[in-house]
C-alpha cells in the first residue's frame, strides 16, 4: 500500500465531474418542456382530488330535480348540475379521485404480478419459461377489453371488480417486457458472479437482477398508468365499474350520455378531465423514458450526422507550400475566453449546408474558454517541428507532395454537457504511397478518433473537428464538399475496422455487399462488378470464393469475415487504407494470416496503410513506421525497428516493456504506474509527466514539442532515452511490483 | 503425472449443447463444445490452458466452477466428484475471475455489497469478522478502503479488474480459475493485475488454472501448460518444455503466429484457420485439414492424448509429431 495513493481530493473529482455531466433524472424530465407541462397538469388535478374531502364542495351525491341540467357558471354550481342535479364541479372532483385511485392501484398490482412473472420466466428460462410465457401468450389472444368483460362477469359488476380487472388484463404487457429485459440480464457475468458467490435464485432475482429491471418497470409502469385509466372509465361507462351513485369519471360520461344531445356538456366535462389527465401522464411517461433509457440518453438515438462538424474557427495550421498561416489560422491570445454562458457548440456550422469561406476572420472568439492558454506557443514549436520534418524528407522533394496523407496539427474535441474533452489535441501524420504508418497507444489515446476523424466518421454531435488540416493529396478534406467525401468514403480511402460482424450487414451476402461497394463508385454493370467481386475474394484468399459470395456474414469464420472487409475495402482501388486495430478480435493464427495478406496487398499495389493496434508485436510485423500517442498526441515517431529497440520516449519505453514477448518467459513486466490523465482537464508540460520515472521540473510547464532525437526519432521529451540507457536504476526496480494507480 | 495426489482431477469431460427432439419429433442439431478432456491439477501449480475461439476452453473453465454442468465425465477434487453438485459445493474450493471486469460487476451494487455476499453466502461469517476480512482483503489487492462504498462504473479496468479478483478470493479458496482475466485490460495495465495475481498466488498459496489466447502471457506465467484444439486437449507439458519444443502441429502453428516486437519471421502462409463443423466433427484428427504433416491414418480416428508421451508429463495427441530439435 505504499505505492502511490492518490490523494482524496484526487478521488472525489470523477463523481463530481459525472454528477455535472450527467444532469439528475429528475432535472432531465424537467428539461423537457412537453413532460414539465403534463407533470405541472397531473400535479394540480391531483393536488384537487386529495384535497376533495377539505374543499367547500357541494354533496357529490345530493340530487335536487328542481334544479337538474343546470348550465356551465349558474349560481352556486359553476358546473352546472346533472341530470339528477347533482353539482358537477363536486362530482368531477370526487369522480377523477375514484378514477385516478383505481388507475394507480391496477397499474400497480399489474406491474407487481407482471414483473414477477417475468423475472421468474427470465431468469428460470427452459420449462418454467415456455409454461409462463404460454400462459400469459393466451391471455393475451383475447381482446382485452372483452377478457375484461369476461372478469367481471365473473367476479360481478362493481369498482374493486372493475380493477381487479384491469389489473389482470395488463398483467402480460408487464411480463414481456420485464422477461425480455431479464432474459439478457441472466446471462450477464455479474449474475455468475452472483452464484459463485452462493447466493440462491431467488436472493439473486431480488438483489441483482430486480434493481437492474427496476427503470425498465417504472418506465412501462409510466406509459401505461393513462392507459389504465382509460380502460377503468370504459368499463364503468357500460356500467360494469362504478356502481351509483359513486361518481368516476366513467360513469359519469355514462350517465351524460343519455343526455347527451340537451346537455353535452354533462359528458363534455368529464370527457375532458380524463383527456387532461391521460395526456399530462403519456408526456411524463414519455418524459421518464426519454430521461432513464440509457440509449436515449446517450444520444444513440439522435439523428446521425452524415460527417464530423468542423467547427467554423477551426484553426489551420501553416501552409506547407507557402509557410505562412492561412487566414483562417489564428493571429493568437489576443480574443478574451468567451462568457460562460455562451456555448462554445453553437458556434459550429455544418458544413454540409453552408461551407464558409475560407477567408473569413475568425468570427467570436477563437480562444474559447476550452483553450490552454500554452496553444500559441505551441504552435510556434510546431512550426519548427514541421521545418525539421521538411528537412528530414527522405526523397530531397518537398515530402507533402508525395504524400497520401498529411494531417496537420488535427484537434478534435468531444462536447459532452459543459465539458470539452480534447480527444485528438494536435495530432501530425504524413504516410506517403505504399507505407504503413502504425498508429499506437492505450485505450483513450485519441488512436481511433484520429482515424475516425479523417473521413469525418466522428459521430457529431459530440464530436467537432476544432482545428488541422486534413490533407489528402494536396486537398483539405476539413473544407471538401460533403459529395467529395461521400466520393473518396470507400473510394479513394477506404476502412477496414475491429469487428467484421458489425460492419458487415447481417442481412445481405458478403458477394452482394461487396458488388454495392464496388457500383457505388463504378460504373460497372451487375455482371461486371459481380465478377470483380469475386476476383476480389479470390485475391484476399478466400477459398472457393464463387460459392461465399452467396454467404451472409455470419456463415463465415471470424478470419474469413475479416478477410471480406479487406475486399471490400479494396474494391474500388483505395489510396489510403485505414485499418483501426483490424486483427484485434481474431485468433493468433487467423491474425498472422491476415496480417501477411495486408502486407503483401498494400506492397502489390501500392497503397498506403494507417494501421491502428495497441499491440508491439503486430505493428512489428506490418509498419514501416510508428506513430505513439499519448492523451490526444503523439509523443515518439520514427522507424519500427528503431522505436522498438531504442525508443527515445520513457512512455514508449514502458509500453514496450510492460508486455510478455514470447520467448521471454523470465522478462520482468513493468508495469506502468497510475493512468493517463482526463484529456479535458491535461495538465500544461509533458502528458506523461505525472507517471514518468524521468520526470524533472522543467517537464511540468509549456508546450513541449515533437523534436527529432536521434536517427528517424522525434519525440516529445525533454530528457530521452539514449541508446543502451534504462529506464529505472536497478535499484529502483526493485519497488512497485504492482503499482497503484 | 508426478507422485503429488492431484488437487482436482479432471476425467473425460464432455459437453454437449442442443441436442434431444422438439416437440413435433424432429432432431435438434448437437454442438460438441467438449470431447471428453482429462487433466490433473496439482497443488501450487498455474495450468496454462491456451487455445484459440471455440476450442473448449472456457466451457471447460465455466465447467470447473460449476456454472456449467459436464454432460458426461468427472471433476474430482481433493478425491470427491463435484461435477454434478452445481456451483455453490465447488465455489468454496474454487473461485472464478472474469474476463470483463466491468461486466462482471452488478452496476448496481457497490463494492463493499459485492465483496461481502461470498463471505456471507460461502462462508457464513458475522458482521465483525466481514469487516476485518474485507480490510485485508481489499488491502491485498491494492485498493483503498473508501473504495468500498464506490460503484463498479467509477473505477477503470484494472481498478475493476482488481475488485474481481478480491471477489474471487472473498470465498478464500484453493483454486482460482482465470478466464481470459487480462485481456480486455490495456496493455499498461495488464503487468500490474499479472504481477498482482502472481504476489498473490505466493502469499496465499494458491493454485491458478490460466485461461488465455495469448501465448506469451502463458509463457510468462504458467508452470505447466494444456493446447486445446476443437474441444480437446491435444499438448501438455510443463510451460518451458512445450515453448522450446512443441510436439504437435498446432502448437508449433500457435506459437509461430503470436506477434513478436522487433521480429519478421517466416510466417506460415496458406493457412485457413478454419475449424471443423462441431455440428458434425470428423472421425479424425480435427487438425487433419490444416495440418502440414497429415498422413492417411491422421483421419481415421481421433488421436488420444498419450498417443505421444515423452515422460515428464509431456503428451500430444499426434500421431506423427515434430521430432524434438
Amino acid at each position: 500500500m505504499t505505492a502511490a495513493a492518490t490523494t482524496p481530493g484526487d478521488a472525489t473529482r470523477p463523481q463530481e465531474r459525472r454528477r455535472r455531466e450527467w444532469p439528475s433524472t429528475f432535472a432531465l424530465i424537467l428539461n423537457n418542456r412537453l413532460a414539465a407541462a403534463g407533470l405541472g397538469i397531473l400535479a394540480v388535478i391531483i393536488l384537487a382530488a386529495l384535497a376533495a374531502p377539505i374543499l367547500p364542495l357541494a354533496d357529490p351525491n345530493a340530487t335536487d330535480p328542481a334544479n337538474r341540467l343546470a348550465p356551465l357558471f349558474s349560481d352556486g354550481h359553476p358546473l352546472g348540475t346533472d341530470a339528477l342535479g347533482r353539482d358537477m364541479l363536486s362530482r368531477l372532483i370526487w369522480g377523477t379521485r375514484v378514477s385516478l385511485l383505481v388507475g394507480f392501484s391496477a397499474s400497480l398490482i399489474a406491474a407487481f404480478f407482471g414483473s414477477a412473472i417475468g423475472l421468474v420466466a427470465g431468469y428460470a428460462g427452459g420449462r418454467t419459461d415456455q409454461l409462463l410465457m404460454r400462459l400469459i401468450d393466451l391471455m393475451m389472444a383475447f381482446p382485452y377489453i372483452l377478457l375484461a368483460l369476461a372478469i367481471v362477469a365473473i367476479l360481478g359488476p362493481g369498482l374493486i371488480n372493475a380493477l381487479y380487472a384491469i389489473a389482470i388484463v395488463n398483467v402480460p404487457f408487464f411480463a414481456r417486457n420485464i422477461r425480455g429485459i431479464t432474459v439478457g440480464l441472466a446471462r450477464r457475468e455479474f449474475v455468475d458472479a452472483a452464484k459463485l458467490s452462493g447466493k440462491g435464485p431467488l436472493r439473486i432475482l431480488w438483489s441483482d437482477i430486480l434493481p437492474n429491471v427496476l427503470p425498465t418497470i417504472v418506465i412501462t409502469l409510466s406509459t401505461t398508468v393513462g392507459w389504465m385509466i382509460l380502460e377503468t372509465a370504459g368499463l364503468s361507462f357500460l356500467g360494469l365499474g362504478a356502481q351509483p351513485p359513486q361518481a368516476d369519471l366513467g360513469s359519469m360520461l355514462g350517465d351524460g350520455r343519455k343526455v347527451m344531445f340537451t346537455a353535452p356538456t354533462i359528458s363534455l366535462v368529464p370527457g375532458l378531465m380524463i383527456f387532461l389527465i391521460v395526456m399530462s401522464i403519456n408526456l411524463i411517461g414519455d418524459g421518464i423514458r426519454d430521461a432513464l433509457d440509457p440509449r436515449l440518453r446517450s444520444g444513440a438515438m439522435a439523428r446521425p450526422s452524415f460527417r464530423t462538424k468542423v467547427a467554423r474557427e477551426r484553426k489551420v495550421p501553416m501552409d506547407r507550400g507557402s509557410r505562412k498561416p492561412v487566414s483562417a489560422g489564428v493571429s493568437g491570445g489576443g480574443h478574451p475566453p468567451l462568457p460562460a454562458g455562451i456555448s462554445p457548440t453553437r458556434r459550429e456550422v455544418d458544413r454540409s449546408e453552408t461551407p464558409p469561406p475560407r477567408d473569413l476572420p475568425p468570427c467570436g472568439g477563437s480562444k474559447g474558454r476550452a483553450r490552454p492558454a500554452a496553444r500559441p506557443g505551441a504552435r510556434q514549436g510546431r512550426g519548427e517541428c514541421l521545418g525539421t520534418d521538411r528537412a528530414a524528407g527522405e526523397n530531397g522533394n518537398d515530402p507533402a507532395e508525395a504524400a497520401i496523407l498529411d494531417v496537420r496539427d488535427l484537434r478534435t474535441d468531444f462536447h459532452m454537457g459543459s465539458e470539452i474533452y480534447h480527444a485528438t489535441g494536435g495530432v501530425d501524420l504524413v504516410i506517403r504511397p505504399g507505407e504503413c504508418l502504425g498508429l499506437v497507444g492505450e485505450s483513450g489515446s485519441g488512436k481511433s478518433v484520429t482515424a475516425m476523424s479523417i473521413m469525418g466518421l466522428v459521430p457529431s454531435p459530440p464530436g467537432v473537428i476544432a482545428g488541422g488540416r486534413i490533407g489528402f493529396k494536396g486537398e483539405d478534406l476539413a473544407e471538401a464538399s460533403d459529395k467529395r467525401i461521400r466520393h473518396l468514403r470507400g473510394g479513394a480511402v477506404s476502412h477496414v475496422f475491429q469487428d467484421p460482424l458489425a460492419t458487415l450487414h447481417p442481412l445481405f451476402a458478403v458477394g452482394d455487399q461487396i458488388v454495392e461497394a464496388i457500383r457505388a463508385h463504378q460504373p460497372l454493370s451487375r455482371r461486371d462488378a459481380e465478377a470483380k467481386a469475386q476476383d476480389l475474394l479470390a485475391l484476399v484468399r478466400i477459398p472457393n470464393a464463387a460459392q461465399r459470395m452467396k454467404a451472409l456474414p455470419h456463415e463465415l469464420s471470424g478470419g474469413l469475415r475479416q478477410r471480406v472487409s479487406i475486399a471490400m475495402a479494396l474494391a474500388n482501388d483505395p489510396e489510403l487504407i485505414i485499418a483501426d486495430e483490424p486483427t484485434t478480435a481474431l485468433d493468433v493464427t487467423v491474425q498472422a494470416e491476415v496480417l501477411r495478406l495486408l502486407d503483401e496487398l498494400r506492397r502489390e499495389r501500392n497503397t498506403a496503410v494507417l494501421f491502428i493496434t495497441h499491440d508491439f508485436g503486430v505493428v512489428s510485423e506490418i509498419a514501416d513506421r510508428v506513430a505513439v500517442m499519448y492523451a490526444g498526441r503523439i509523443v515518439e515517431t520514427g522507424r519500427t525497428e528503431e522505436i522498438l529497440t531504442e525508443p527515445a520516449h520513457p512512455y514508449t519505453r514502458m509500453l514496450i516493456d510492460c508486455v510478455p514477448v514470447m520467448g521471454e518467459p523470465e522478462r520482468r513486466l513493468d508495469a506502468v504506474p497510475g493512468r493517463p490523465p482526463a484529456v479535458n482537464r491535461l495538465p500544461s508540460g509533458c502528458a506523461f509527466a505525472d507517471r514518468c520515472p524521468r520526470v524533472e521540473a522543467d517537464c511540468r510547464s509549456g508546450e513541449i514539442p515533437l523534436e527529432e532525437k536521434r536517427g528517424s526519432l522525434e519525440a516529445r521529451c525533454l530528457h530521452p532515452l539514449q541508446p543502451g540507457e534504462a529506464l529505472l536504476d536497478e535499484a529502483a526496480k526493485i519497488h512497485h511490483p504492482e503499482v497503484l494507480p | 503425472m508426478s507422485a503429488v495426489a492431484p488437487l482436482i482431477e479432471i476425467r473425460d469431460l464432455a459437453r454437449t449443447f442442443g441436442g434431444g427432439r422438439t416437440i413435433f419429433g424432429t432432431r435438434k442439431p448437437q454442438l460438441t463444445a467438449l470431447r471428453g478432456v482429462s487433466l490433473d491439477l496439482v497443488q501450487g501449480e498455474t495450468l496454462g490452458i491456451v487455445g484459440e475461439s471455440g476450442c473448449g476452453k472456457s466451457t471447460l473453465a465455466r465447467m470447473l466452477v460449476g456454472l456449467e454442468r459436464p454432460t458426461s465425465g468427472a471433476i474430482r477434487l481433493d478425491g470427491e466428484d463435484l461435477s454434478s453438485s452445481g456451483t455453490k459445493a465447488l465455489a468454496r474450493r474454487v473461485q472464478y475471475v472474469f474476463q470483463d471486469p466491468v461486466s462482471s460487476l452488478n452496476p448496481r451494487q457497490t463494492i463493499r455489497e459485492i465483496l461481502e455476499a461470498p463471505m456471507r453466502h460461502l462462508l457464513g461469517l458475522g458482521r465483525a469478522e466481514r469487516e476485518a476480512r474485507l480490510k485485508k482483503l481489499v488491502d491485498d489487492v491494492n485498493l483503498r478502503p473508501e473504495f468500498l462504498e464506490r460503484y463498479p462504473h467509477e473505477f477503470s479496468g484494472g481498478q475493476a479488474q482488481r475488485i474481481g479478483i478480491a471477489r474471487a478470493l472473498a470465498a478464500e479458496p484453493d483454486v482460482v480459475v482465470l478466464d481470459e482475466p487480462v485481456s480486455a485490460l490495456d496493455v499498461s495495465v495488464q503487468a500490474q493485475v499479472l504481477n498482482l495475481l502472481d504476489r498473490l498466488k505466493r502469499e496465499r498459496g494458491l493454485t491458478y488454472v490460466f485461461i488465455s489466447h495469448d501465448l506469451a502471457v502463458v509463457e510468462s506465467v504458467a508452470t505447466r501448460v494444456a493446447v486445446m484444439y476443437f474441444g480437446a486437449v491435444v499438448e501438455t507439458a510443463p510451460a518451458r518444455k512445450m515453448f522450446q519444443a512443441p510436439l504437435h502441429p498446432y502448437t508449433k502453428l500457435l506459437i509461430d503466429s503470436a506477434p513478436v516486437p522487433n521480429r519478421k519471421r517466416e510466417r506460415p502462409a496458406g493457412d485457413t484457420g478454419e475449424l471443423p463443423d462441431p455440428y458434425d466433427p470428423p472421425p479424425g484428427c480435427p487438425f487433419a485439414a490444416r495440418c502440414p504433416r497429415v498422413e492417411a491414418d491422421c483421419r481415421e480416428a481421433m488421436p488420444p492424448l498419450d498417443v505421444k508421451d515423452l515422460g515428464e508429463g509431456h503428451r500430444a495427441a499426434c500421431i506423427h509429431p515434430l521430432s524434438r530439435q
